[in-house]
């Protein structure tokens, strides 16, 4: 069996997030988004690759979206909509509810402002939506009979989840865009351990290592702080979802805390809704958020206030949100070009700036002038302030993810190609777990858990639940060259052997049955054959007085009966035998299955070798032992034969 | 499997009480309060010196004791009820397991919870406990809602008189009206020790730090023997059946359920299908006295009825009585739309509407619905809620997309809140107030209004107050549930002139829809109560029944010996195949660990296998047969005589085997005994493996 992984978008790339894996049967996609650098072709995953003829809902088995940014579900409204793929999608409630948010920016951008035919309509986007499965945190969803797939915390932005896929005994986990450390409103990701076959993560940040973002929040308020005290506007262009409602909250409590009465404002309505959704879903916020909610929504901004366009050029200081981020077009370049040009205003740009935007002209060094279109340049006198907030894990995150869950196999997607690269081989030499980081269009195949289904019997699952400990001693040279100054070399091992009378049973053409051995041979209708060696020993005894006795440093006791001829023997055998475990049970001495006892039988089938000693000089130990013990049997026989006892009476 | 019904509860606010031996571990469904019991109380803010002089204590100076019981048989008054601080009626039966010997918990409904606390407080308990993150939440409102609304009590009596159980002591109890006596003690007379002191704040904390909140169909893994699962009952916000898979197979708990939820996440029968068991325990359509016959006449529990003591108004029964014949759903939307234009009546008319329900999907779509009714027919009223916990829970419920149905959550896709209540909130129409002395409260207040307080056993909360304020304006209504001793919660307030709406509404599967349902989980085994017989009179009978009855332990016989186990695959490949000797059947050894994880049993490859395969002794079964045994011997150079031989096997004396060559020696057998002397090390070997050709082993 093999799990195969064709990756469509984000292998060694970022952007257009899509793969699809193939597992005992079951096609699913994770994620369907679109690469925001392209704007041909190249810009959604290659789906003919699925499907040549373009039937989508016969290949693939569902589709998984892990979050609302366009990169994980950007191409959605396409695939459903013009490729007419019509079987199940899943994603989380807060995705679904923020995604058209999103989904209809986009249209916007792209057909109003850039003036490009659009991909898909509004109509598009809701129908697709209407084709979703909600689904909770760990709630497992049952797809159809044999495949499970289950929502993990995420962290990333609001609603992000990771994805557990579970088809028979195979199971691998998606995660989306994950952050390992909580942020102001949102927690960090949570996974339950599970046997994995399977890990494939994005790999952003997959060499860097993060300090703490208090730091830099303190940095940025500071920043805000002075320039409003100055009597200064802060701009801050954002996208419409996460990092404004991050800013907002640390923003709100700040003005809070230092009783500010400056105003803050966000622009357009489209982030107000955004908010709305943010209030209604405080579930899937950080713990802290949520456990204030009754006292207030932390949603519920008391300083923020929406602004109107007139508002521009109101006299006083203010702070604005306004979209969209990187300052492309729309609310936040007109404000920045009213504003640029005074120097006591401030412009915060949170996050990553793609190239040929305004926001990375700003970025990059400290322009005089900005071009923001062919006619138009704006002088900028205003303070730049650049943002790193991200809400992706770092490395370090990725490794303590990869080690928590101890996959078999790792794949890394989402992130640039050198610094995965080094990932890749960091986990395989420090964690052992083989890992690949393919490009797009490339196919992994992984070896995927398959188990074989039996029976067990009821007696023998009671049997297995007690322990059954066994000791073995590992070092069969301990007894000859002893050396006590020597530290002990971990002679005993210890293992719990509890399926040793387990047998398999496999008649033709059935199911395999496991049972307790009793239980066989019942089944059978035999009964166990026991198989025994015996020996009878001769073990000469030494006369009164012998100076051998010394020996036997003063200990030499008399043999009154045959009890005492067993204690004796015990004592001398515990000399002979240091590494085996005699115990003394009265009428027998036992080493293992070994049982020794004192034969006075003078007929005594066992005693087979020529006898060399007559009666008075010897005694007889009658040996019995089973198979296992044959080789220690004969140790103990040999044993035996050199000793001497002594029938010396004190 | 051993199962014990422990009680079988009395409808939505008590619901039924099970313990069930599963696997080795005690699972408990539910543990709730029988508030309606609190009946026999008298409540808060009656007049206290009006009824002291009938109080018991003047009964205890009267020495005739005929005269007693002839005073206690007359109808009953307001006096009759026990002027104290209230105990509280737990199950009974609980009582007699030891807290400690629980291993699970599991919680279907927020009325199931209410208990708990009297449970975990307990010296020993460690139980796990798992309900929905909806109920987890909703029934801790409600039990500090309870905490809080008692305290008007303890105030009442004082903190000298709390404890005091005066009324409980026999010759007390020999004075009560039978009503109040078989609710104190119950029909058989044992449950005197069911009644507690209620909980502290500080006790409900204790409880919920220990339950383990779930989301639906959530798989929580309990020693990694069970999986445990709630999954949406329809009925209320987080309301659950429970599946709990085992190695041994599936078993459904299948609460109170509707099938028609206007409000909450729908009945999810998916998960239910392909149980092994179901523990059928939705009694709330079972009430007694319906037979066989007309089972399906009860099956539409909706009688409207205005109660005799109160104006009836002809039309009120028309509209009533339309409304059976409609159909679940569409019946369920009838009964509120009636209730509303009913409160719109009564405001039109000047007076007040005090709905004391607790049933909190009905509050809240009573709420819109009399909201938008309001407005529609132009009457302005305020709606109040009152209760320590109204701003919390409302303001939960617009945060739980997630545990509500389908059209809540368009709702809340298409940009809108998930229930009305918060655009209400925010133009004044509705306000809450924790409680009724509030000075918020004081300076909005109004009348006529609509007022949504609780508690319905009317012995407790601003409900007491207000109902006594306006029970006697025949404008004002009341709408209440039918609960079983409703007469006896209305007493204190009697004469009353307010007009009293009583209603049920549907809180459990349907009889006629038990069928359909069942033939669509398709159980092995099917667990339910011997009274339903005479419900259900018909049963598909592919499926074992087990009827079960209270105060008593019944065992379900295993309904198979084995169970699943998976062997990893490279362990399947170590596996050395042997063939039995004159049969098709191959055997091998087990090898590695059996790992009992997440419900699976598994066999996995084990570190130490060589180690345990160095100690395992050989297992041989059969008997020898000496011809064939001499003949292999001598292949192998083994020559002997037979001494004696020995065809009874029963005989005490053994065959015995004489070898001579190459070396002296001796075997020895007797039935499935055999002995194998020789002073030779090679030479014993040499027989055993001879042996042993001669024998199956493994």
């Amino acid at each position: 069996m093999a799990i195969e992984c064709l990756v469509l978008g984000a292998g060694q790339d970022v952007g257009k997030s899509c793969v699809v894996v193939k597992m005992n049967g079951k096609k699913i996609m994770f994620d369907c988004g679109m690469h925001m650098g392209h704007h041909d072709h190249q810009r959604y995953p290659d789906f003919s690759r699925i499907s040549s003829s373009g039937d989508f809902d016969s290949s693939l088995t569902c589709i998984i979206i892990t979050h609302f940014h366009l990169d994980h579900i950007g191409a959605l409204p396409y695939f459903t909509e013009v490729c007419g793929y019509k079987g199940p999608i899943y994603m989380t409630y807060p995705t679904k509810a923020l995604a058209p948010l999103m989904l209809e920016d986009y249209r916007k951008v792209m057909v109003d402002r850039r003036g490009e035919e659009e991909q898909f309509t509004s109509e598009n986007i809701a129908d697709c939506l209407k084709k979703v499965t909600a689904v909770d945190l760990k709630q497992t969803v049952q797809v159809d009979k044999d495949l499970q797939i289950r929502a993990y915390y995420a962290g990333h932005v609001l609603g992000a989840a990771m994805f557990y896929a579970k088809v028979g005994d195979a199971s691998i986990v998606y995660t989306g865009d994950y952050n390992m450390t909580p942020d102001r409103h949102l927690g960090a990701a949570q996974i339950d351990r599970l046997h994995l076959d399977l890990l494939i993560s994005e790999s952003t940040y997959a060499t860097t290592i993060r300090d703490s973002k208090y730091a830099r929040e303190r940095e940025f308020l500071h920043a805000v702080h002075k320039c409003v005290s100055n009597g200064g506007k802060v701009l801050i262009p954002t996208f419409a979802l996460g990092r404004a409602q991050e800013l907002c909250i640390l923003l709100d409590d700040y003005w809070e805390r230092m009783s500010l009465k400056v105003p803050i404002y966000f622009s357009a309505g489209l982030t107000l809704q955004a908010n709305m959704y943010y209030k209604v879903l405080i579930n899937w916020t950080s713990q802290k958020v949520k456990d204030a909610y009754t006292t207030r929504n932390a949603f519920e901004y008391k300083h923020v206030c929406s602004f109107e366009r007139s508002m521009i050029n109101a006299p006083g200081p203010c702070v604005l949100f306004a979209t969209p981020g990187m300052i492309t077009g729309g609310f936040s370049l007109e404000v920045f070009k009213h504003w640029a040009p005074y120097e006591e205003n401030l412009i915060t740009l949170p996050g990553y700036c793609v190239a040929g935007t305004v926001g990375h002209q700003l970025m990059s060094g400290k322009p005089k002038k900005v071009a923001v279109d062919k006619d138009t340049q704006v002088d900028v006198r205003c303070k730049i302030n650049q943002l790193s907030f991200s809400p992706h894990t770092d490395a370090k995150g990725i490794m303590d993810l990869v080690k928590f869950l101890s996959p078999k196999h790792v794949i890394l997607m989402h992130g640039e190609k050198p610094k995965m690269i080094s990932l890749q081989e960091r986990i395989q030499s420090e964690l052992g777990i083989p890992s690949y980081c393919p490009a797009n269009n490339e196919t992994v195949s992984i070896p995927s858990t398959h188990y074989v289904k039996a029976d067990i019997s009821d007696t023998l699952r009671r049997k297995a639940k007690y322990p059954n400990f066994k000791f073995l001693k590992t070092n069969p040279e301990g007894n000859s060259n002893r050396d006590f100054m020597a530290p002990p070399t971990d002679p005993l091992r210890v293992f719990d052997d509890r399926l040793t009378d387990g047998i398999l049973c496999l008649d033709n053409g059935k199911k395999a049955k496991a049972v307790h051995q009793d239980e066989f041979l019942g089944m059978l209708g035999a009964e166990k054959h026991e198989l025994q060696f015996a020996y009878c020993c001769q073990v000469r005894v030494g006369n009164s007085g012998n100076a051998r006795n010394i020996e036997i440093s003063g200990d030499t006791l008399p043999i009154i009966d045959k009890y005492s001829r067993l204690h004796l023997l015990n004592g001398k055998l515990a000399l002979e035998l240091a590494e085996v475990n005699i115990q003394d049970c009265g009428e027998h001495i036992q080493v293992e299955s070994v049982s020794i006892s004192v034969c006075l039988n003078d007929d005594c089938p066992h005693r087979v070798s020529e006898t060399s000693l007559n009666n008075s000089e010897a005694i007889y130990f009658c040996c019995t032992w089973l198979a296992v013990d044959e080789e220690l049997a004969r140790n103990v026989i040999s044993a035996l034969k050199k000793l001497e006892l002594s029938t010396t009476e004190v | 499997m051993k199962f014990t019904s422990l009680s079988k509860g009395k409808g939505f606010y008590f619901p039924p009480c099970h313990l069930l031996n599963i696997c080795g571990f005690r699972v408990l469904f539910d543990c709730p309060l029988d508030l309606s019991a609190l009946s026999i109380f008298s409540p808060v803010g009656i007049d206290e010196g009006e009824f002291r002089v009938s109080s018991c204590d003047d009964f205890r100076d009267s020495e005739c004791s005929d005269k007693k019981r002839q005073k206690a048989e007359k109808p009953l008054d307001a006096s009759n009820l026990i002027h104290a601080e209230p105990y509280y009626k737990t199950v009974n039966d609980l009582h007699l397991w030891n807290a400690s010997f629980i291993d699970i918990v599991v919680i279907s409904s927020y009325m199931g919870m209410l208990g708990l606390p009297f449970l975990t407080r307990k010296q020993g308990f460690s139980a796990k406990i798992y309900a929905t993150e909806a109920t987890a939440r909703l029934g801790k409102l409600m039990m500090e809602d309870l905490v809080a609304m008692h305290a008007e009590f303890r105030q009442l009596y004082g903190p000298e008189e709390s404890g005091s159980t005066q009324w409980m002591k026999w010759e007390e109890l020999d004075m009560f009206p039978s009503v109040m006596k078989e609710i104190v003690i119950g029909k058989d007379g044992t449950e005197l020790g069911s009644w507690m002191p209620l909980y502290s704040a500080a006790d409900v904390m204790d409880c919920m730090q220990k339950v383990q909140a779930l989301k639906y169909a959530e798989e929580a893994c309990y020693n990694g023997t069970l999986l445990i699962m709630a999954v949406s009952s329809g009925l209320e916000l987080g309301t659950c059946n429970w599946t709990i898979s085992s190695p041994k197979g599936t078993v459904t708990y299948l609460s109170s359920s509707s099938f028609v939820s206007s409000m909450s996440t729908d009945f999810d029968y998916h998960a239910l299908q392909g149980s092994d068991m179901i523990i059928y325990s939705d009694f709330t359509t079972w009430k007694a006295g319906n037979g066989v016959d007309d089972y399906i006449g009860c099956s539409a529990p909706s009688t409207y009825e205005l109660s005799d003591f109160s104006n009836s108004e002809n039309d009120w029964e028309v509209r009533a009585e339309s409304l059976l014949k409609l159909d679940d759903g569409a019946e369920e939307v009838e009964k509120l739309s009636f209730l509303c234009s009913c409160s719109i009546d009564s405001i039109k008319a000047g007076g007040s509407v005090i709905i004391p329900i607790g049933r909190l999907g009905i509050i809240l779509q009573l709420l819109e619905q009399i909201a938008d009714s309001l407005e529609a027919t132009n009457n302005k009223a305020p709606i109040f809620v009152i209760s320590s916990v109204a701003d919390e829970l409302l303001a939960y419920t617009n945060i739980i997309p997630e545990w509500l149905c389908k059209q809540r959550q368009d709702r809340m896709y298409s940009g809108h809140s998930l229930f009305g209540h918060v655009d209400l909130l925010k133009d004044k129409t509705l306000q809450l107030f924790p409680t009724l002395h509030s000075l918020e409260l004081l300076k909005s207040w109004e009348e006529p209004c609509i007022v949504f307080c609780p508690h319905w056993s009317m012995r407790l909360g601003p409900a007491v107050h207000l109902l006594r304020r306006w029970c006697g304006d025949p404008n004002s209504l009341l709408i209440i549930e039918n609960e079983e001793y409703t007469d006896l919660a209305l007493l204190p307030f009697k004469p009353m002139t307010i007009k009293a709406l009583q209603c049920s509404f549907l809180s459990g599967i349907k009889l006629q829809k038990v069928q359909p349902l069942l033939n669509i989980l398709q159980p092995k085994v099917l667990m339910i109560p011997e009274d339903s017989r005479q419900f259900i009179p018909t049963f598909n009978t592919s499926m074992s029944l087990k009827y079960f009855s209270g105060k008593e332990t019944l065992c379900i016989p295993k309904y198979k010996t084995t169970s699943e186990l998976d062997i990893a695959t490279d362990l399947t490949l170590q596996i050395q195949w042997k063939k039995l000797r004159h049969k098709e059947t191959s055997i091998a050894r087990l090898k590695g660990q059996l790992l009992l994880e997440h419900g699976k049993q598994r066999l996995v490859f084990h570190n130490d296998q060589e180690a345990s395969m160095q100690a395992k002794s050989l297992l041989h079964w059969g008997k020898l047969d000496l011809k064939s045994l001499l003949v292999s011997l001598q292949k192998m150079g083994i020559n002997g005589f037979v001494e004696q031989e020995n065809i009874d096997t029963e005989s005490e004396t053994p065959t015995l085997v004489h070898i001579s060559e190459p070396r002296k020696a001796l075997i020895e057998m007797k039935g499935t005994d055999t002995v194998i002397s020789t002073d030779d090390e090679d030479l014993a070997s040499l027989i055993c493996r001879t042996i042993c050709s001669n024998l199956d082993c493994i």
